[in-house]
């Protein structure tokens, strides 16, 4: 009994991972703060619930189908609100999930406010390890490329990207797109793991879980996310065995968490520390200086 | 060979014309000085002739092709690129990461290549380090290249932001007040380095207020007052133009720049 709670409890860790690097693409490395990141994550899941419950399609095909669904939706998304800054962002993602959300309660396919049930249990710790694996192996070379580093540039200053020849809205959109991609998957593993889904569980409160985890560990740093992911899911784990009562303050305990980080350390955990080196092995920095230098 | 022209050039803010029906030539393999009093509409010309704002009026052709209405990132293709007033610099990525991110519209990978890292993207990113580090090296920055590029002293950040304009092959660089903050050994280096990179076949087109870099390395200068160019010519002549120096240089400039 212990061991499949911890077990499932590790899955879950997995999931959130998944979530925390796919948002940490968005809004740590690319800098558009998103506040809808968990509808992607719904979209996933409704996906590939449905293709699974009602077109008995395997596991696997939904599961990827339901990301790819999730990806076209962070494009549709994508092309009309990247072209807004900062907060308007923020905002614009943030209505996108409310509109969601109630489309979600209100489609008859859906199954509205009670949501879809009887879905089976596949999602197991090997089948979302390997999924973690994957996600962070992909990411990983997606930042040590050209690709990554014109997320981060956008980051660092727009215009100066631009200048450098870097199709801003474009690239913007693409990380939507790859964050909303991973943030399918997730979901998918979500709904095959606890076999009901509804709308709640894909909602606002998500959004800002996921969040947290990212701006716990470190925007802009992979290692961060995922610490950040793995103490915002095995925490109120530990609370709840201790008492509770606090479990249920939860979200108390979130936001004290955040307003202390903010004070006391706003960069988040691992930031400025980085995760990824910054180039392949072979082409160290020391040894091309020394090339340079003849 | 004109390599740029711009006709009747007119931008205007809000009611204030910040250009006024300005003219300008760039000849292939010129070093050409913008210069004018503050607010006299010169950054405004950069950002128009690197497609950040859209004229009001007018059109400017670069190579014979009109750029206007163009994207920034297409006219860096193009082969224009640009450094900034106040240093725009990737802070937080390396000096050479920096460099890198220049050579952005000269290549190719695109996500799946990333993912998988064929040996065609890997040759690729072989061949982008190896040009950065030789870059670095032509500016002399190549024993900071693992440097983060916010740590850079101020001098050291113009001329990174010099390399990364050069890493995106341009045939004509707009410069913006390069010199601004530096020392007099800083600005001497800086000068000869944009000789060096005018002997490489880069045109230039530079904004500065350093009347001695101004006069020391350009073959002609264009001045502007309130939007409006008030003269074009070698520097001999400019320095005696009795418009401009009332303008900007002003009497005791004059004996300065004389002097020098």
């Amino acid at each position: 009994m212990r061991m499949n709670y911890y077990l499932q409890v590790l899955t879950v860790l997995g999931i959130n991972i998944i979530l925390a690097v796919s948002l940490n693409l968005i809004s740590g490395y690319t800098g558009q703060l998103s506040l809808g990141h968990a509808t992607f994550m719904g979209i996933g899941a409704y996906t590939a619930t449905l293709l699974t419950l009602k077109l008995h399609v395997p596991f696997l095909l939904s599961l990827i189908f339901g990301a790819a669904v999730a990806a076209l939706f962070g494009f549709i998304i994508g092309v009309p609100t990247l072209r807004l800054k900062g907060d308007y962002l923020a905002i614009a993602t943030l209505g996108f999930g409310e509109i969601m959300k109630n489309i979600l309660l209100n489609m008859k396919i859906t199954g509205g406010p009670m949501g879809l049930r009887g879905i089976p249990k596949v999602t197991n710790i090997y089948i979302v390890a390997v999924a973690v694996v994957i996600v962070i192996f992909s990411l990983n070379r997606i930042m040590i490329s050209r690709v990554g580093k014109s997320f981060i540039a956008i980051r660092e200053d727009e215009l100066a990207a631009e200048a450098m020849g870097i199709n801003t809205t474009n690239y913007k959109i693409l990380a939507f797109v790859i964050g909303a991609f991973y943030a399918g998957i997730a979901g998918g593993l979500y709904a095959f793991l606890f076999r009901y889904i509804n709308p709640n569980n894909f909602g606002f409160m998500k959004s800002i879980e996921i969040l947290c985890m990212v701006v716990l560990g470190g925007m802009g740093n992979t290692a961060g996310a995922i610490l950040g992911a793995a103490l915002l899911t095995v925490l109120p784990e530990f609370l709840r065995s201790v008492s509770p009562v606090i479990s249920q303050y939860r979200m108390v305990f979130y936001g004290l968490l955040l307003v202390i980080m903010m004070i006391v350390r706003p960069q988040g955990l691992l930031s400025g520390t980085s995760f990824y080196p910054r180039y392949p092995r072979r082409l160290s920095v020391e040894k091309s200086a020394g090339k340079g230098g003849q | 060979m004109t390599l740029l022209e711009g006709k009747n050039l007119t931008m205007i803010f809000g009611g204030l014309a910040a250009l006024d029906s300005v003219d300008i030539t760039i000849e292939e393999g010129e070093i050409l000085s913008l210069i004018g009093p503050n607010g006299a509409g010169k950054t405004t010309l950069f950002n128009l002739i690197t497609g950040v704002y859209s004229p009001t009026r007018g059109s400017i052709c670069f190579k014979q092709k009109e750029i206007i209405n163009m994207k920034p990132y297409d006219i860096t293709k193009m082969g224009i690129a640009r450094t900034f007033q106040n240093i725009r610099l990737f802070g937080e990525m390396s000096v050479l990461d920096n460099v890198i991110i220049g050579q952005h519209c000269r290549t190719r990978t695109g996500v799946v290549g990333a993912i998988l890292r064929t040996s065609a993207v890997k040759k690729e990113e072989k061949k982008v380090h190896d040009r950065a580090m030789e870059i670095l090296n032509f500016v002399g920055l190549d024993n900071e290249a693992a440097e983060k590029a916010k740590n850079l002293p101020y001098g050291k950040q113009r001329r990174l932001e010099l390399a990364r304009a050069l890493a995106t092959e341009p045939d004509l660089m707009l410069l913006d007040e390069p010199a601004a903050g530096m020392n007099p050994q800083e600005t001497n280096e800086l000068i000869e380095l944009i000789g060096k990179l005018n002997d490489m076949g880069k045109t230039v087109l530079l904004i500065e207020h350093d009347m001695k870099l101004v006069m020391g390395i350009s073959q002609r200068i264009m001045v502007l007052d309130y939007g409006k160019k008030i003269a074009d010519g070698p520097p001999e002549k400019i320095r005696n133009d009795e418009k401009v120096i009332k303008a900007y240089l002003g009497d005791r400039t004059r004996k300065e720049v004389q002097a020098c």
